[in-house]
């Protein structure tokens, strides 16, 4: 796939779960250019969630709009996928089985589903795994087949709902090097909602914080560091700690 | 290497024992019991016209009976009223299941008058049925479908209660409709409940099915014990007897072996 991501807009985004209830998030406005990983961050509450499952068209948004590329997001598509917290797995499928699902919803031809599941499981380091039944794989193995489930569709935009905050350290780290280089070789948009501010810096090119109720982007910080980031580097602890101070102070004036 | 031979060695033991031994222990005390039976019948002159009931004279009508292609005759009668029945039962009962197990109103609005109806003996819709049915096959058919479909809604709606609503929301996520959701995800997700539900539906239908031959029809299994009955062949009717069992342990034998297939849970 040789692809450079898409504009996405987020436009006057709000949202609320009833007509008289509280308001969840009020006139969002966010832009992410072509193959940008975005983080959101905000403590729990704050709407960003909810703002995920909106883009992802899982959500209707109360007003506002969301585009990539001028097209508008009102239903789910294959164009826009996302990845939960728990991977959801189909427990009576093999790896492949569950790789492929979303192919098969789309009615694509078995060799083509054959095809691309082969890739996307090899992208995801899990060939030896392919033909075991996922109740037999690590929490950590079955993330990446919920990953390799998301990109097998070749999205342009994948939303991650902190989907590493179940998994130990190690696999954590390792999951948000790959999602990342493999985002970027495949021209995928990502936006990763999170509470953890390593998570964003790690992962991010730039990340928003959002606070307040009803929610609000409250800050924007660029991200500017090299590919290859580990959380020792010194310029890493400093954007860390730029982003915590930004972080704390815009939820200090809200809370 | 000689520890896996050991652990294997003592797998097939273990195997050997629960699977083999342990039943055919219990058939040898079932077939014990009823050859004591049997003696005690023949040894007092006040039963001695129902000697016919004991094991040895059973065992020698069966080749007999199966030779003549009476047993056939009538297990292919009572098969076909038994099939169609169950059919009707999943085909009605399925999706009614799922209805309840999707949608919490109509679990509401049909939980009492199901309930109600499912205390209902099925042999009481008899003589309802003879006036509603022109033919007694039909009858028949309508009471194993009444008999057995309740198992199958309740087991269905069971099922979809354990689905995890997470699946619908992957796989609306992934572009999935409501067909393709329930043909890749609903179905096999409780394809296990719906077998255990018609594993008692057929445990039930098998029931209803003799004691529903036993009125106006001339051919299948019941018809065959009442046939045996009134002619004072006594060894015939617990020959059939024996069938009925036999066909009611492998039917349940053959649905039990697809309960597990589609058993996804581990510890299942």
């Amino acid at each position: 796939m040789d692809r450079s991501g898409v504009q996405i807009s987020v436009q006057d985004l709000t949202h609320s779960y009833s007509s008289r209830g509280p308001v969840t998030f009020d006139q969002v406005n966010l832009e992410s250019k072509p193959g940008e990983v975005l983080a959101i961050i905000g403590r729990s509450g704050c709407g960003k969630s909810t703002l995920l499952h909106i883009m992802a068209g899982l959500l209707a948004p109360t007003a506002g709009s969301i585009r990539l590329n001028n097209i508008e997001v009102k239903e789910p598509s294959p164009k826009w996928v996302m990845m939960f917290q728990a991977p959801h797995l189909f427990p009576w499928m093999q790896v492949s089985q569950n790789v492929g699902i979303g192919l098969k919803f789309a009615n694509f031809a078995e060799d083509k589903i054959r095809e691309r599941v082969e890739k996307t499981i090899k992208l995801v380091d899990l060939e030896e795994f392919a033909e075991s039944n996922v109740q037999d794989l690590s929490g950590g193995q079955q993330q990446r087949v919920a990953l390799a489930r998301s990109l097998v569709m070749e999205p342009e935009m994948l939303l991650l709902d902190e989907p590493f905050s179940a998994l130990d350290a190690f696999t954590r780290a390792s999951l948000q090097k790959d999602v990342r280089s493999i985002a970027k070789s495949m021209g995928i948009n990502l936006v990763i909602v999170t509470h953890s501010i390593d998570e964003a810096v790690l992962m991010a090119d730039r990340a928003v914080i959002m606070a307040g109720s009803p929610g609000k982007i409250k800050e924007e910080i660029m991200v500017e560091l090299p590919e290859e980031r580990a959380a020792q580097d010194p310029e890493v602890q400093k954007i860390r700690g730029h982003l915590m101070e930004t972080f704390r102070q815009a939820s200090t004036v809200t809370h | 290497m000689i520890e896996n031979a050991q652990e294997s060695e003592s797998f097939v033991k273990t195997w050997l024992i629960d699977r083999i031994a342990y039943p055919a222990l219990g058939f040898a005390i079932l077939i014990g019991l009823w050859a004591i039976g049997g003696w005690f019948l023949e040894a007092n002159p006040a039963t001695s016209s129902f000697v016919k009931f004991g094991l040895v004279p059973t065992l020698q009508a069966v080749p007999g009976l199966i030779e003549s292609g009476y047993v056939a005759e009538h297990v292919i009668a009572s098969g076909y009223r038994l099939l169609i029945g169950l059919f009707l039962a999943v085909l009605i009962g399925v999706p009614i299941g799922i209805a309840i197990g999707l949608s919490k109103i109509t679990e509401q609005v049909t939980n009492e008058p199901f309930q109600l109806l499912r205390m209902v003996s099925p042999l009481s819709w008899m003589p309802v049925v003879v006036f509603v049915f022109p033919k007694w096959d039909q009858a028949i058919i309508f009471l194993i479908a009444v008999a057995a479909i309740w198992p199958v809604v309740y087991a269905t709606a069971a099922g979809l209660k354990k689905v995890d609503p997470a699946w619908f929301k992957v796989s609306r996520n992934l572009g999935a409709n409501f067909y393709k959701m329930l043909a890749q995800v609903i179905f096999p997700a409780i394809a296990f409940d719906i077998f255990t539900g018609i594993r008692l539906a057929l445990g039930i239908a098998w029931v209803v099915l003799v004691p529903a031959e036993l009125l106006g029809v001339s051919s299948g299994l019941g018809y065959a014990i009442k046939d045996a009955r009134e002619t004072l062949a006594y060894d015939h009717l617990t020959a059939m007897v024996v069938v009925i069992g036999i066909i009611g342990f492998t039917l349940d034998t053959i649905v039990g072996v697809l309960v597990k297939k589609y058993s996804w849970q581990k510890d299942v």
